[in-house]
């Protein structure tokens, strides 16, 4: 008992070592002038922080997002903070939602793990006065101001099922490579996808695998696919690691020709299986401008020239003028159709992204 | 006992007594709050660090009984299937039509019954060890989550669930509140029982405490019947901070988990450790997280740090032991 009770003892005289020590800090001439200067600086330049989560490391779609966002934020003048979790898991956005709630950033924007899970996090977000915004993948309407949609879900899905039916030649079996189970915008385009299928009668899915938008998984979950359907004609990935995955399985497995396949991919990436025909075309629409779009609907949150209420406008740089629009139970920014890249025109294309 | 009597003669040497595991612990925390406070502005605040504490807590708990475990001298890698399993049933539950209390107790009760099953495999077949028996069920619990939500998310629970992992008592986050309680009934009941000794003693010499008539085979059950019990408590915590949940939460929880208890001193060999160790381990991992995130590094950047500070804490009691012989060859 009395080793606890001097444990406990000394814990308290830690706590106060530390609490003395950061006052010491301040009273130092030094750094007390150095953090006068740097209020000084905030306070004039009004340096106003945006921050944007994205899904995870590594994924270079979400790296195009968040320099489209960088760009825009440095045209208005404000602070950029990127974040971006080493798995792609709705925990892991909690913890840095926290995070930036503590750096006072005016702005989060994020791309969703998860729909729901994010709620109470963003909700205390908000309440703290931070504008919140999603992109790319959306959060549910009551954790979020506006989202920012890349294009609108009918028009990606119904591309996509008229692209893979016209490669298979308007029949066969075929199947979807998506990225995590709780990505929003893959199910939503997915949903799609089904309700269009009966458009396409003699076109059949299969299975919808998850490749978790790991590069590794998506090879495992494709080489998966072509095992258990030998019949497999062709295979719609309506993410950019999936796509580039399954080509490249496809391209070691000599398959061109033997399975289709088609989906949203980055023209970088996608140049070489696009160019040797694994993939004849695919579509996408630019992530860079799907992040700067985010960043100027975030500043005109934090300016207030918009609310997130429908009918609002504001003006996002080079794009133009954009409007806010209300989709399902929420409101929406619509960046534009998706765009088709073929050997026609991806050689221009992988330079930009 | 040995490791009693040990201890109890070091405490009349004051040199001793400061150059132990917790001191050096002790010292390391201030270092990273020095360090955290001058890299960044915003951290040295009392409410935002009370708020940094709900971002680790959650898996803290399970911290608890998992140095019970490492005493013992086994490992428990299946705490995080345990998690997403009782996870997934009381959120299932739930959303069937389940009044919210009785899905909680649901959720706590699977927690135990996949601890439950962990100790009697061990117990039983004895030629198994933990880790194997551990990294089955680990796969098997995970497994049944998929089976029973396949990759779907469930949740929608009722407002007053969330309060659990974002409310306050006053100014002190609730989850503080519970761990503080269950660290000082799990520390009292390892240091001050016999039901603690004796797992000490089992950690040193099971066969010896066999033959002295120690009833071993139960002291095990009970204590990864506790863990799995904890995993449900976790997973309750964690789920109400997520607000939904899937199958795969908790991915790779249980790493952590042993990494904080490692940290703190405690040996994966057995028959070592203290809880205020490892409860100051939890501290110092997740405060160097959160002041490491205040200034926004990569998330690589962050494993590399952490992976570094457990490699180094490993190896300094390692390097202690060596030193000392080699004086003692030289002497």
């Amino acid at each position: 008992m009395k080793k606890l009770i001097s444990l406990l003892l000394s814990l308290m005289l830690v706590a106060t070592l530390i609490t003395a020590c950061g006052e010491k800090k301040v009273e130092e001439p030094v750094t007390s002038t150095e953090k006068e200067t740097k209020t000084e600086t905030e306070t004039k330049g009004e340096k106003v922080k945006f921050a944007i989560i994205v899904k995870n490391t590594g994924n270079p779609y979400n790296e195009k997002e968040m320099e489209g966002f960088v760009k825009a934020i440095e045209e208005l003048g404000g602070e950029v903070i990127l974040k971006a979790p080493d798995q792609p898991t709705a925990e892991a956005q909690i913890q840095m939602i926290e995070e930036l709630i503590a750096q006072n950033v005016a702005a989060i924007a994020i791309a969703a793990n998860d729909p729901d899970a994010l709620q109470p996090a963003l909700q205390k977000a908000m309440d703290k006065g931070i504008k919140v915004l999603s992109l790319d993948s959306a959060v549910n309407a009551d954790s979020r101001m506006v989202h920012v949609n890349q294009a609108d879900p009918t028009a990606i899905g119904t591309s996509l099922v008229a692209g893979i039916s016209e490669m298979m030649g308007g029949t066969g079996q075929f199947a979807i490579l998506s990225a995590t189970s709780q990505a929003t915008n893959q199910n939503a385009w997915i949903e799609v996808m089904k309700d269009d299928l009966v458009n396409y009668p003699d076109i059949e899915l299969v299975k919808v695998a998850y490749g978790d938008d790991l590069r590794d998984k998506s090879v495992s979950e494709t080489e998966a696919l072509l095992q258990s359907y030998p019949n497999l004609k062709g295979i719609v990935a309506p993410t950019t690691v999936g796509v580039a995955a399954a080509g490249k399985v496809l391209t070691d497995k000599g398959l061109k020709g033997t399975v289709q396949l088609t989906g949203l991919g980055l023209p970088s990436e996608m140049a070489e299986y696009i160019e040797s025909g694994v993939c004849e075309w695919m579509y996408l629409w630019n992530p860079i401008d799907v992040g700067y779009l985010a960043g100027y609907a975030a500043a005109a949150l934090v300016d207030g020239t918009i609310t997130g209420a429908e009918g609002d406008k504001f003006k996002a740089g080079t794009l133009g003028e954009k409007s806010i629009i209300t989709v399902g139970d929420g409101t929406e920014i619509m960046l534009g159709d998706p765009f088709k890249f073929d050997a026609g025109n991806i050689g221009e294309w992988k330079a930009v992204y | 006992m040995a490791q009693r009597n040990i201890l109890a003669k070091k405490q009349f040497s004051i040199k001793s007594f400061f150059f132990q595991w917790e001191w050096l612990l002790v010292i390391v925390f201030i270092l990273i709050n020095v360090m955290n406070a001058n890299i960044s502005d915003y951290y040295l605040n009392p409410t935002l660090l009370l708020d940094a504490t709900m971002t680790f807590l959650d898996k803290a708990l399970l911290v608890l009984p998992m140095v019970f475990i490492l005493v013992l001298g086994d490992i428990d890698i299946s705490v995080a299937s345990t998690i997403a399993l009782s996870s997934v049933v009381m959120a299932v539950l739930y959303n069937l039509g389940v009044p919210m209390p009785v899905a909680i107790l649901f959720c706590l009760l699977v927690g135990t019954l996949c601890g439950y099953i962990n100790g009697i495999l061990l117990t039983k077949f004895k030629e198994l060890s933990a880790v194997i028996v551990t990294l089955s069920t680990m796969i098997i619990f995970r497994g049944i989550a998929y089976i029973i939500l396949e990759d779907q998310a469930a949740g929608k629970f009722p407002k007053w669930f969330n309060f659990l992992s974002w409310g306050y008592m006053g100014k002190i986050p609730f989850i503080l509140i519970v761990f503080v309680i269950l660290a000082i009934i799990f520390g009292l009941l390892l240091h001050k029982t016999t039901f603690g000794r004796r797992i000490f003693a089992m950690g040193n010499n099971i066969e010896a405490c066999r033959f002295s008539g120690v009833q071993v085979d139960k002291i095990k059950v009970i204590v990864f019947t506790l863990t799995g019990l904890m995993a449900g408590v976790t997973a309750i915590f964690l789920t109400s901070r997520m607000g939904s949940t899937r199958p795969n939460v908790a991915m790779g929880y249980e790493l952590d988990i042993i990494a904080m208890a490692v940290l703190g001193g405690v040996s994966t060999a057995g028959g070592k450790g203290r809880m205020i160790g490892a409860i100051l381990a939890i501290f110092i991992i997740g405060f160097l997280r959160y002041g490491l995130g205040l200034i926004n590094i990569p998330a690589q950047a962050l494993l590399i740090i952490l992976g570094l500070l457990l490699i180094v804490s490993v190896m300094i009691p390692n390097l202690k032991g060596r030193f000392q012989t080699l004086r003692k060859v030289k002497s």
